[in-house]
């Protein structure tokens, strides 16, 4: 049993670069945690599996694990990701595929599954003690504006933990929470019990720091950004946990970025709401408790973290069709760029009205004035004008074809608005439309998901 | 005493979950620290966002970090996946907290935050072809 434990983080979302596998495992690591997952990522994938049931995964895996089965092969490292998204079977089946592509064969190749509440919401709406009312708004079940589309509980790190002591050399999860991917691995190496509440709250605040990558050494980061170094060259976590649950965070010797307490507590608070009690499905973490120490060189030991018992209920998320969004957006210059750009807004909102398109909901933004801050930005002073503005029309219509409607009354506004002809539009032109999905967070008592919840070990 | 704007003297971070945005400001020792304990409260906070927060604002203090949690619920033109907004995850919420003025005696204020210097990216910008 190696102490401590080596844990990497080789991917903060579905999106992010498997060439970060390279350099974690030059460093020399236990276990590549892959973290895939986030609210808008299984959006992503409910439209991917809605086209074609055989998807529903992230489909970047097959190039993560590319990069990373030579090793697993040699024994050097072990696979832990939520890559499965909604559809963890497609996902290991894609696994296999790889490894067969690769010529490699002998692997351990887990799934875990019963995340998916999707098939039995009925029974579950009738017996949860939540009755599946809205964890944010209070809103009742009934209130839900559309079917569902997926339905997901955020289930916890033993399953992985079970797995591993199968003998897998890659588990493969749907949604479990993405700090419990890298507490499963200090589980089973550690052996912590579901009661060692310090402990599994070490584990998650661990896996809170990894789970998004650059993020805690370095990336995204508000201190003195401009001095960290070769920014370009991404620095990918790692993590060296002991038994007794203290940490140091570092990264390979060989990225850019930086490892302080300063990177690290930004990320320590990122979408926490409650630091002093961070729920997660294993426990309930006290990230107020922890202690941060700069040992130099990049490496911060974390230390002290104090955890409370978990609750009876797992998170889960469901999301519902919301209707189709479609955007453009138009340049213009000095002089009087902002007032240009809201009088093309009401032409086109009037054009639109005109043409009898029914728009439910529209976001005009003025780029360069006030789009990201609103409110918060206060005006000019008297006298100062932007020297540009880009006016970013966005709206929400019942269907496609209405939402590209929209997009289609501006376009003849090229010679017949304010000055001066839809400038900056880029070759996309307008209105290339996007399905909108609305989310539906609620609790699930977990004694109606646990009994489903099931770890499969296949040899390949 | 001198007014100044958050951004001079903190750190910033925000992020998302369903409609509700998160956004941490941090603290560089214990003077400021105590300064935004009593001075950046979930109220002003509430009152610098107006109509872009539809729901409440609560404040959670980590010490530890010398650091504030802000929770703006309805703050993201209804969450990520059905916004309409460019910045439909709030991870500019941040830079838009930090605008806030505290007072602050002059000792503590002459702890300014140095302006970014890139002189590096001039460097791998004015060897590129650009038109």
């Amino acid at each position: 049993m190696p102490d401590p434990v080596r844990l990497g983080g080789g991917q903060g979302f579905y999106g992010d670069t498997p060439r970060a596998v390279e350099g974690l495992l030059a460093e020399g690591i236990d276990y590549l945690c892959l973290e895939a997952l986030a609210e808008l990522t299984l959006a992503i994938l409910q439209k991917d599996r809605a086209r074609d049931e055989t998807l529903g995964y992230t489909r970047d895996l097959p190039r993560y694990l590319a990069a990373s089965l030579p090793a697993v092969v040699d024994g050097r490292v072990k696979v832990v990701t939520n890559a499965g998204g909604i559809n963890p079977a497609a996902a290991a089946h894609a696994a296999k595929e790889t490894a067969k592509a690769l010529g490699i064969s002998g692997l351990r190749i887990a799934t875990v599954l019963g995340d998916d509440l999707m098939t039995r919401l009925g029974p579950l709406h009738a017996d949860t003690t939540s009755r599946l009312a809205n964890l944010d708004t209070g809103e009742p079940f009934e209130a839900l504006p559309a079917a569902p589309l997926f339905a997901s509980a955020y289930i916890g790190a033993f399953p992985i933990a079970e797995a591993l002591a199968q003998g897998a050399d890659i588990v493969i999860t749907g949604r479990v929470a993405d700090a419990c991917l890298f507490l499963g691995p200090l589980i089973h190496e550690h052996g912590w019990t579901r009661d060692d509440w310090d402990r599994l709250s070490a584990g998650i605040l661990v896996g809170h720091l990894l789970e998004c990558s650059g993020q805690v050494a370095g990336g995204n980061f508000s201190g003195e950004w401009w001095t960290i170094p070769e920014p370009w060259n991404l620095p990918y976590p790692i993590a060296e946990v002991a038994a007794d649950g203290t940490a140091v965070i570092t990264k390979p010797a060989a990225s850019g970025g930086r490892v302080d307490v300063d990177t690290v507590r930004h990320q320590l608070l990122y979408e926490v709401h409650d630091p002093a009690s961070y729920f997660s499905p294993d426990v309930v973490a006290d990230f107020t408790s922890a202690q941060f120490e700069d040992l130099g060189s990049d490496r911060v030991q974390v230390s002290d973290v104090r955890g409370k018992p978990a609750t009876d209920t797992y998170k889960a998320l469901l999301a519902y069709h919301a209707g189709w969004a479609g955007e453009t957006r138009v340049a213009f210059s000095w002089p009087d760029a902002p007032e240009k750009a809201k009088a093309t807004a009401a032409i086109l909102a009037k054009r639109v009205e005109m043409a009898g398109i029914e728009v439910r909901e529209w976001c005009f933004e003025y780029w360069g004035v006030d789009a990201l801050g609103g409110p918060t930005v206060p005006p000019l002073a008297p006298g100062v004008e932007p020297p540009e503005c880009v006016l970013r029309a966005a709206w929400r219509c019942d269907d496609e074809r209405t939402s590209r409607a929209v997009g289609r009354e501006l376009v003849p506004l090229a010679l017949s608005a304010p000055p001066a002809g839809l400038t900056g539009m880029g070759r996309g032109m307008a209105g290339a439309s996007t399905e909108l999905l609305g989310l539906w967070p609620t609790l699930i008592d977990k004694t109606l998901v646990d009994p489903g919840v099931t770890v499969t070990v296949e040899e390949i | 005493m001198a007014r100044i704007a958050l951004r001079e003297l903190c750190g910033y971070r925000a992020g998302d979950k369903g409609d509700i945005s998160d956004v941490a400001v941090f603290a560089y020792d214990d003077e400021t620290y105590a300064v935004i304990v009593e001075q950046v409260t979930a109220e002003r906070v509430r009152a610098l966002f107006g109509s872009m927060v539809r729901g409440d604002v609560t404040r959670y203090e980590a010490p530890n970090v010398r650091a504030l949690n802000f929770v703006l619920r309805g703050a993201l033109g209804g969450g990520g996946p059905k916004s309409l907004r460019s910045d439909n995850l709030g991870k500019t919420l941040g830079g838009a907290l930090v605008r806030l003025e505290i007072d602050v005696p002059d000792e503590i204020a002459a702890r300014r935050r140095p302006r970014p210097d890139v002189t590096w990216a001039d460097a791998i910008l004015d060897a590129l072809p650009q038109s």
